[in-house]
């Protein structure tokens, strides 16, 4: 087990090392000065002079890339043009809130997903596996920026439910410890923060969660259906076990495996991807934070960030192989 | 979008078409056509295709000229679908607007296909060095987030259509590559490609002539499906923005305006999000009515 672990761990080595060469080289994709790219067309030559000479912009790309890279091993990849904070601290502020959205989005995936996926494996071609799959091929067709726009319309402005935008009301006192305002207001016992950060969490994390949870549906209903029709299934019926015991101890069980796929693979893709819903919801996270950093041209801030973005997204995949080992032992250690 | 890509592409990756079957094509038609859900995709598709080729026939107003004195208008028997925010009939620019879809989906998706098929047909047929290199830097760019991936190429090359449309190319290409790699592995053990190395053919020849074409099944798929999601990426780029720039009858920069307007006119926004919603429906139904036609392991077991 140890094994396999260290040797995954080394074989994701070359792929950061790549991982960083392309995050750093996004800026050098295209043809032209970046200064210029950064100043706009107005800048005066001393000015873009300045900024060369800041980032180091005017030795040559290998040399550029290798003080890059050792500044990035020693926790440090620079500081943003515009808020001159140092891109890890930036980063550090802005993760809280996007893992908070997208925890929530996929607990919301799961349980709603899979508890689709297990009625409609348990009664096939029934109206509610027609509905919900018929839900799920919307699911994953629905444009997210459209359907985040659709719920602002309706349950902020129509009929004023629900806060449209941010993460917390104006005025709403809230110590934050963790700066996950779900948890902090736990900790903190302040259930008045509690229920205003749940209301401000619900569109968002809802907008987010289709497609995981149409993916989700879709692949435990078809694992669950493999594996309901295998002999142990119809043994464990036969013994006379209740219908509860068998769907979920002996069939989930050993049909989880593909839905482990889908989820550390989409929640992988929701740390990293929110752009849409953050953009939306003014969402205060690392893609909107991104989204922004990248239409200004903040260099280190788009070199850093995503950088970390992109290893985020390694070390879940990371994480989800070796949890597989632990679901599945038959792909032990290979 | 993305992961169900990468969904379809390790289903898509395992499946090459038998060779030896007879008139196969054929038959995945016939499979295609017993399907209902994508028979319903295809009308879908066909109904898109019609709309933007007639365009200029069916749309009853200018998509691009200004009409302030009936800005706003809720939908009504001269306006089906309303005005925009400035006076623009809105069903006018949903049909224009399928024009450019169309085009960013085919356009991008021919991006993602070219690269990806030359470097997964490479991968696959001569493995080794050239296989471990090309698929550890396709590992490397599948470590982004795909969406992030797209947003910031398009944001380097400069807001537009047509970097948009590149960008969401270069983010597709490992999808290709993957699903051309997995296929090539699978034929070029056929003893028809051994027989071609024999009869003295060279590289170039046996990869276009006899793996290619029997690779194209799962390419097919994995195409349909990219169209839908690469109409839909292209749509999202240009409601943040960095895709299509106004005036341009686009789904996605006509959501981005509406936002603005959509408290008083709330049909502004709606429209063009079910077009968006129903075109990628459509291809997503198709492709995987697709899959299921023509993959040899389903075949039979109706």
């Amino acid at each position: 087990m140890l094994n396999y672990i260290i040797k995954r761990l080394i074989m994701i080595i070359p792929v950061i090392i790549g991982v960083s060469i392309l995050s750093f080289m996004l800026i050098h994709l295209v043809p032209g000065d970046p200064a210029r790219m950064m100043l706009g067309e107005r800048a005066t030559p001393k000015a873009m002079q300045e900024l060369r000479e800041t980032l180091g912009l005017n030795d040559p790309l290998p040399v550029q890339y290798l003080r890059f890279a050792n500044h990035a091993l020693h926790g440090d990849l620079g500081s943003s043009i515009r808020s001159k904070l140092p891109v890890t601290e930036e980063m550090a502020n802005k993760f809280p809130a996007t893992l908070e959205l997208s925890c929530f989005a996929m607990l919301i995936a799961v349980l709603a997903g899979g508890l689709a996926g297990i009625i409609s494996s348990v009664k096939p071609y029934s109206l509610f596996d027609n509905l919900s799959m018929g839900a799920a091929l919307f699911g994953v067709s629905i444009p997210i920026f459209w359907l985040g726009l659709m719920m602002i319309w309706f349950f902020g402005v129509n009929l004023h439910i629900l806060p449209p935008s941010g993460r917390i009301s104006v005025g709403v006192e809230l110590h934050k410890i963790t700066n996950i305002y779900l948890l902090d207001s736990i900790i903190t016992g302040n259930w008045k923060a509690f229920k205003d950060v749940l209301a401000h969490i619900i569109m968002p994390s809802l907008a987010l969660s289709t497609i995981p949870m149409a993916m989700i549906a879709r692949v435990t209903r078809s694992s669950m259906l493999e594996v309901l029709g295998q002999d142990y299934i119809r043994t464990a019926w036969a013994k006379g076990l209740p219908g509860r015991l068998v769907i979920f101890r002996h069939a989930l069980k050993n049909a989880f495996l593909p839905v482990l796929t889908v989820i550390g693979l989409q929640f992988g893709y929701l740390l990293g991807g929110a752009v849409m819903t953050e953009a939306i919801f003014s969402w205060p996270g690392v893609g909107r934070w991104l989204f922004v950093a990248i239409s200004a041209r903040d260099i280190p801030i788009v070199q850093g960030g995503i950088l970390m973005v992109a290893l985020v997204f390694v070390i879940i995949n990371l994480i989800v192989d070796i949890l597989y080992t632990y679901v599945d032992p038959r792909i032990r250690f290979d | 979008m993305t992961a169900q890509d990468m969904k379809v592409t390790t289903e898509a990756a395992g499946m090459a078409m038998e060779p030896a079957i007879r008139a196969p094509w054929m038959e995945g038609i016939q499979r295609l056509l017993r399907q209902k859900t994508a028979i319903f995709g295809l009308i879908i598709v066909c109904l898109l295709l019609l709309t933007a080729l007639l365009a200029p026939l069916i749309a009853p107003y200018d998509p691009v000229a200004p009409d302030l004195p009936s800005r706003l208008q809720a939908p009504s028997a001269t306006h089906f679908l309303g005005t925009d925010e400035l006076g623009r009939d809105i069903l006018s620019r949903i049909i224009y607007g399928s024009r450019i879809s169309i085009q960013v989906g085919i356009l991008a998706v021919g991006i993602s296909l070219i690269f990806g098929t030359f470097l997964g047909a490479i991968s696959g047929y001569f493995g080794g060095k050239p296989d471990m290199i090309i698929m550890r830097a396709i590992d490397i760019v599948m470590a982004f987030p795909y969406i992030l991936l797209a947003i910031a190429i398009t944001a380097m090359l400069g807001p537009g259509l047509n970097n948009a449309m590149i960008a969401i190319g270069i983010v597709g290409i490992p999808i290709y590559a993957r699903v051309v790699r997995g296929a090539v592995l699978s034929v070029k053990e056929m003893e028809y490609i051994e027989a071609a190395k024999v009869s003295g053919c060279n590289s170039l020849r046996i990869i276009m002539k006899h793996v290619l074409p029997n690779c194209l099944a799962p390419l097919i798929v994995q195409a349909t499906l990219g169209i839908g999601t690469a109409i839909l990426d292209a749509a999202g780029l240009s409601f943040l923005g960095l895709g299509a720039q106004p005036p341009k009858p686009e789904w996605g920069i006509m959501l981005n305006k509406g936002k603005d307007v959509m408290h008083i006119a709330p049909w502004v926004i709606m429209f063009p999000g079910i077009a968006i919603l129903f075109t990628v429906l459509g291809f997503n139904l198709l492709g995987d009515g697709l899959r299921d036609a023509l993959d040899p392991r389903l075949r039979n077991t109706n």
